[in-house]
């Protein structure tokens, strides 16, 4: 029961939240300017209308945690596995790197970066490995996108070299 | 007969060697992401949407449908040998399939997996290739009105009638149509959802959101749940040739499968789990060894993957001859038609005969280079899905960040891409559906834009929806299909 309880807290988090998205849209709806004269169905019906629902669906939401929410029926395996916050800390950890880096030392070092990070997160401890798969990756990618398919990666340490 | 000479010079097209080249090179990696768990054929398209820049339409989208089968085929390796269907289609394969290869059957359960998927997509290719004209002739009467109501019908059956829960489905639709409004206003040319950011006035590119939500935040969702441990590998045991007593048991479900799975498809219904599980009980229902279910019967291996790749083929109908996706994978491709410029729609047949007959031919050929590819190559794809998981997952991130990075070299769009990833994970963690949010964000405004014409055209009268007899049809149907479970449901309990 206890359980229960605390799932139907993230339920109700849930249907908030959806609420607050229809907030920020009925919001950003009003900064748009009335449509010009000629157009029937000015730029804010369809998205009023949208919000509307969005406003809607966030209700019932709401309402379904309140009764006791729904993810405790759909999770998996008929039981909800505790979130593995180390795990987490680990995959954010490469992303937020990736993000920082990447402008400054270009995509290959950053996204092997990002890579150990992830290999960690999924628990690998073999580091040797781990750098090698990447390096080889994100060289491969690098060519095929920037060489081959000729889409503009950005600069970067090791990309000067190439 | 002048289909068979359109479709003539389709093959004409398709077979030259570049041509080839593309269908085989999509082929083949769709295999490859359908063998791994964690990617999907929307995914990899998304990914290869700059694509469309350096490369002519009819060989980009003869890549893009070989990944597409591809895919099909390659998840029923997965789904037989370790249990986890890569996508929601094939957990019906994995319920049959996984049980004979634990008996040490899994050669003749792949054998029929992949014969039957070349049956369905083949007759399905047929099916695409007489039952287009037909309904491009259909389609050609209708006006503003009854496209938006054609699209209200796809937004019910997508997100209402599928899945688990209709609201949950809507909520994701909804979201997806918000994301696709952010942007300059085509019609008026305001500003709309942008928070004032400068990079937002070109609209979110789709890239971003599929990546986030097929690629990181399903990375996210399964790195938060990680188990440690690994999913068993059934080793390949027995050959991949069906002994005859498995021919006899396993052609009729394979033509019933098609003819459930091709018709479902071919609606703006899309969605291939309900032909899936139609099929398998259809299956349970006429065979005459039904205790065998459960334990590893062939036909429910056989019928259920006919059907899916039948309606994966259905489902190309409507893209090309509507312009209506009602896939996430179909979504993605529209948005390739766009970058090029070219209007999908009930003219797209007449103005881009090439590239549409040449589709249709290469997925004759890929339907041919994929028997190959699964059938005696097998043993190659099962080898892939021994990658260590943090490799796995790792690769993943690599190409979800270059595919993201190279729109415009911005950190803005990566950030974007996290916090849509962050969505992604809220959203697998508490089942929302995610392929409505790419429907709905690439449909979205298509359908406002009918509706705005279609309100230009009545001078604001609304009732136009349900005058015009075809539209008043089309909004029936939807409402039908929404309310009729909850009726059919009411009047069970009554």
């Amino acid at each position: 029961m206890d359980r229960g309880g605390r799932l139907a807290v993230w339920d109700l988090a849930v249907g908030v939240g959806v609420l607050v998205i229809a907030a920020v849209a009925f919001y950003q709806i009003g900064q748009i300017p009335a449509g010009p004269a000629f157009a029937r169905i000015g730029p804010k019906a369809i998205p009023y209308a949208v919000a509307a629902g969005l406003a809607v669906l966030g209700v019932i939401l709401t309402i379904q945690a309140l009764r006791g929410g729904w993810s405790t029926e759909v999770a998996d395996d008929g039981e909800s596995l505790p979130i593995d916050w180390r795990a987490l800390f680990w995959l954010g950890s490469g992303l937020l790197l990736n993000v920082a880096l990447i402008q400054f030392l270009g995509f290959i070092i950053a996204s092997i970066l990002m890579f150990l990070c992830v290999a960690r997160a999924f628990g690998s401890d073999r580091i040797l490995r781990d750098v090698v798969v990447a390096a080889v990756l994100t060289l491969v990618a690098y060519v095929g996108f920037d060489k081959l398919l000729g889409i503009n990666i950005g600069a970067g340490i090791l990309e000067g070299i190439l | 007969m002048d289909t068979l000479a359109q479709l003539a010079q389709g093959f004409a097209v398709a077979l030259t060697p570049i041509n080839l080249v593309w269908a085989l090179v999509g082929v083949t990696l769709g295999t490859a992401i359908g063998v791994l768990p964690g990617l999907g054929p929307a995914l990899t398209i998304a990914l290869l949407l700059p694509i469309t820049f350096k490369v002519d339409a009819t060989s980009a989208f003869i890549l893009f449908a070989g990944i597409y089968y591809g895919a099909m085929y390659g998840g029923s390796t997965t789904s037989i040998l370790i249990n986890t269907p890569g996508e929601s289609a094939t957990i019906i394969t994995a319920l049959e399939g996984h049980k004979m290869a634990r008996r040490g059957r899994g050669g003749a359960a792949l054998a029929t997996a992949a014969i039957g998927s070349f049956v369905a997509g083949t007759v399905g290719t047929v099916g695409i290739t007489f039952l287009a004209p037909v309904v491009v002739d259909f389609a050609l009467k209708f006006g503003p009105a009854e496209y938006f109501s054609l699209m209200i019908l796809a937004f019910v059956t997508v997100s209402a009638v599928l899945g688990s829960s209709a609201v949950r489905g809507l909520t994701s639709l909804a979201f997806g149509v918000y994301l696709g409004m952010i942007g300059v206003d085509l019609q008026t040319g305001q500003a709309r959802f942008t928070f004032g950011v400068p990079e937002l006035l070109d609209g979110i590119n789709v890239i971003v959101v599929a990546v986030g939500l097929f690629a990181v935040g399903e990375t996210l969702y399964l790195c938060a749940r990680h188990r440690y441990g690994k999913d068993e590998i059934v080793p390949l045991q027995g050959s991949v040739w069906m002994s005859r007593e498995d021919w006899r048991r396993s052609w009729r479900p394979w033509l019933r499968g098609t003819a459930i799975g091709f018709p479902i498809g071919a609606l703006p219904a899309g969605g291939a789990e309900v032909p899936t599980f139609l099929s398998y009980y259809m299956e349970k229902k006429l065979s005459k060894r039904p205790e065998e279910f459960g334990h590893g019967a062939i036909e429910g291996v056989a019928g259920p993957e006919a059907a899916n790749n039948a309606s994966a083929a259905g489902v190309l109908v409507p893209m090309l001859t509507l312009g209506l996706p009602t896939s996430a994978t179909a979504a993605i491709m529209l948005s390739a038609f766009q970058s090029y410029g070219i209007n999908p729609g009930p003219l797209l047949m007449q103005s881009q005969p090439q590239l549409v007959w040449g589709l249709i031919a290469s997925l004759y050929i890929g339907n041919v280079m994929l028997l190959v590819l699964n059938l005696p190559l097998v043993g190659l794809w099962v080898r892939m899905l021994s990658i260590p998981t943090p490799l796995l997952y790792g690769g993943i991130l690599v190409f979800a960040t270059i595919g993201t990075y190279g729109i415009s070299n911005s950190p803005v769009d990566l950030i974007l891409l996290y916090i849509i990833g962050g969505i992604g994970f809220v959203m697998r963690k508490f089942d929302f559906p995610t392929a409505p949010v790419i429907i709905g964000m690439i449909l979205g405004p298509l359908a406002e834009q009918e509706f705005r014409r279609a309100m230009t055209i009545s001078q604001g009268d609304l009732t136009v929806f349900l005058t015009k007899p075809l539209s008043a049809t089309l909004l029936a149907i939807a409402l039908a299909l929404w309310a009729g479970p909850h009726i059919y449901r009411l009047i069970k309990k009554g």
